[in-house]
């Protein structure tokens, strides 16, 4: 079992979800769709309502259609996430999750591997995403499009964490709509993905406070600042420690000895 | 070294309930082993401790002399595994599936196209190579499943109730292919509720109630009862 083969083992998951994912093109319109509703048509109606001061990374006056972008982009991430995690609830992935963890690897490492497939699939979504908004006039400096990705990776790794973290302890799901309203809408709403920590702090500054606490702002604020070429070192710190946090919780869901299998039963 | 499968005191409780007590038995290289059980016996239990998808508090586990607690890796890389419940990637080929499992097995790259041959050409499905798992029969998904099983060369091969949903005809093939499997040197442990899978020269285990209740050659334990009949009178239960 040398380097050889693990790096076979990350290559064989990343390709076969990138098979699965040109296998399934309505999951991608449907994952570029979201975002896209979201730019074109919500903040076009909010933007009227929602007055933006300059704030970092920002040395002008922004629209607010820019100002969403790094929101959605990590809406993306999160919705990919959690749908590829969560997929394992159901008895349609079980079978495949069964098939990963008879391999001889370590399971962390099997793991992992499945977390950066579905990753990769988000961060190309991003992008399909950065693209098409960048056609209609949104733009970002162009090398920020490069500096993101480490940022969008991280993001991506942090929030399928969780999804993982979620599928090996939680058995009640009936469909995905129990995680859009105790998982996905809490962390969105309550992040710097529609507006700024000093907005949600004039109206609110325990709400603003939730906000600061919520690991999704900090992905948020880390790719917003990489998009302009900045380091947000406060956010890669904490995002940073969520993704280490949240994968060492999901690895000991995974342990034979307990979670995914035994809960079923 | 103990070869083949061995299974030594193993116990597994849910909470309260007992799934499994004390069972033990173990299956040669070259046996074929049924292992009968009504629904809720603790077959699926047994299977995911085999599989290490659990671990249990007390018991041993060997597979072809590797001890699953103590070198977990090292027994894994000799168990082939056909899962009840459907394992292939049905967006994918014949081929990437088993391409898939190969390198989840760390198998060498340069190797793995002449192993996908001939796991598939011994399965009479190396025709299918290039198909979508979606576009084939039930008949023909166990096969592909039962070859990609075979593509690591696995000393140990466990079946867990792998004809459930398939035609007559189908179970009959893939019956057989097993048996000669075994016949060829595999250690096989293949789970089942249907007696007429069960041929009198296999080794045979009915659990019941998570208890091995009775072990021996199928053919000398049913005696000249029908094994069915013989089943029921044993666990109350009609197979």
């Amino acid at each position: 079992m040398n380097m050889i083969g693990y790096w076979g083992v990350t290559r064989a998951i990343v390709i076969r979800e990138f098979l699965r994912f040109v296998h399934q093109r309505e999951r991608f319109i449907a994952a570029l769709v979201r975002p896209l509703v979201w730019l074109f048509i919500f903040a076009a109606g909010f933007r009227a309502a929602l007055g933006l001061s300059i704030i970092p990374p920002y040395d002008t006056y922004i629209t607010y259609e820019t100002y969403i972008v790094p929101g959605l982009c990590a809406m993306v991430l999160l919705f990919n996430s959690m749908q590829s995690s969560l997929s394992l609830v159901y008895d349609r992935e079980m079978g495949s999750m069964r098939l990963l963890l008879t391999s001889p690897y370590p399971r962390w490492w099997l793991l992992f591997c499945r977390l950066f497939g579905s990753t990769t699939i988000s961060v190309l979504q991003v992008y399909a995403f950065l693209g098409i908004a960048a056609l209609f006039g949104i733009t970002m400096p162009p090398w920020g499009y490069v500096a993101v990705l480490p940022g969008l990776i991280l993001g991506g790794l942090m929030l399928g964490a969780l999804g993982l973290v979620l599928s090996s302890f939680i058995s009640q799901l009936e469909n995905f709509a129990g995680v859009m309203n105790f998982v996905i809408f809490p962390m969105f709403f309550l992040s710097s993905a529609l507006y700024p920590l000093w907005k949600m702090a004039e109206s609110s500054p325990l709400l603003r406070d939730i906000c600061a606490f919520n690991p999704f702002t900090h992905v948020v604020e880390l790719i917003r600042f990489l998009l302009y070429l900045q380091l947000n070192l406060h956010a890669l710190v904490w995002v940073v420690l969520s993704t280490l946090v949240l994968s060492l919780i999901a690895v000991w869901g995974y342990d034979p000895a307990r979670g995914l299998i035994k809960r079923k039963g | 070294m103990t070869t083949g499968l061995s299974v030594r005191g193993l116990s597994f409780n849910y909470g309260a309930k007992k799934a499994l007590q004390d069972v033990s038995f173990s299956v040669a290289p070259g046996q074929f082993c049924a292992l009968l059980g009504p629904n809720g016996a603790g077959k699926s239990t047994l299977i995911s401790l085999l599989t290490r998808l659990l671990v249990a508090p007390a018991g041993d586990i060997e597979i072809a002399g590797h001890n699953l607690r103590s070198v977990p890796r090292r027994a894994m890389a000799e168990l082939g595994v056909v899962f009840q419940q459907p394992t292939l990637d049905l967006s994918l080929t014949v081929r990437q599936n088993l391409s898939y499992f190969a390198a989840l097995h760390g198998l060498p790259r340069g190797e793995v196209p002449g192993r996908i041959d001939a796991a598939l050409e011994q399965l009479g499905m190396r025709e299918r190579i290039d198909e979508k798992a979606r576009d084939l029969n039930g008949g023909h998904r166990r096969r592909t499943e039962l070859a990609r099983a075979l593509l690591h060369d696995p000393k140990v091969l466990l079946l867990d109730e792998p004809t459930v949903g398939l035609d007559a005809a189908a179970r009959q093939s893939i019956t057989d292919h097993v048996h000669d499997l075994a016949d060829q040197g595999l250690s096989v442990l293949w789970t089942t509720h249907l007696t007429d899978e069960v041929r009198d020269t296999d080794a045979l285990l009915v659990l019941h109630q998570g208890q091995i209740i009775n072990e021996g050659q199928a053919g000398s334990l049913r005696g000249d009862t029908p094994l069915s009949n013989w089943f029921l009178a044993r666990t109350g239960v009609p197979a």
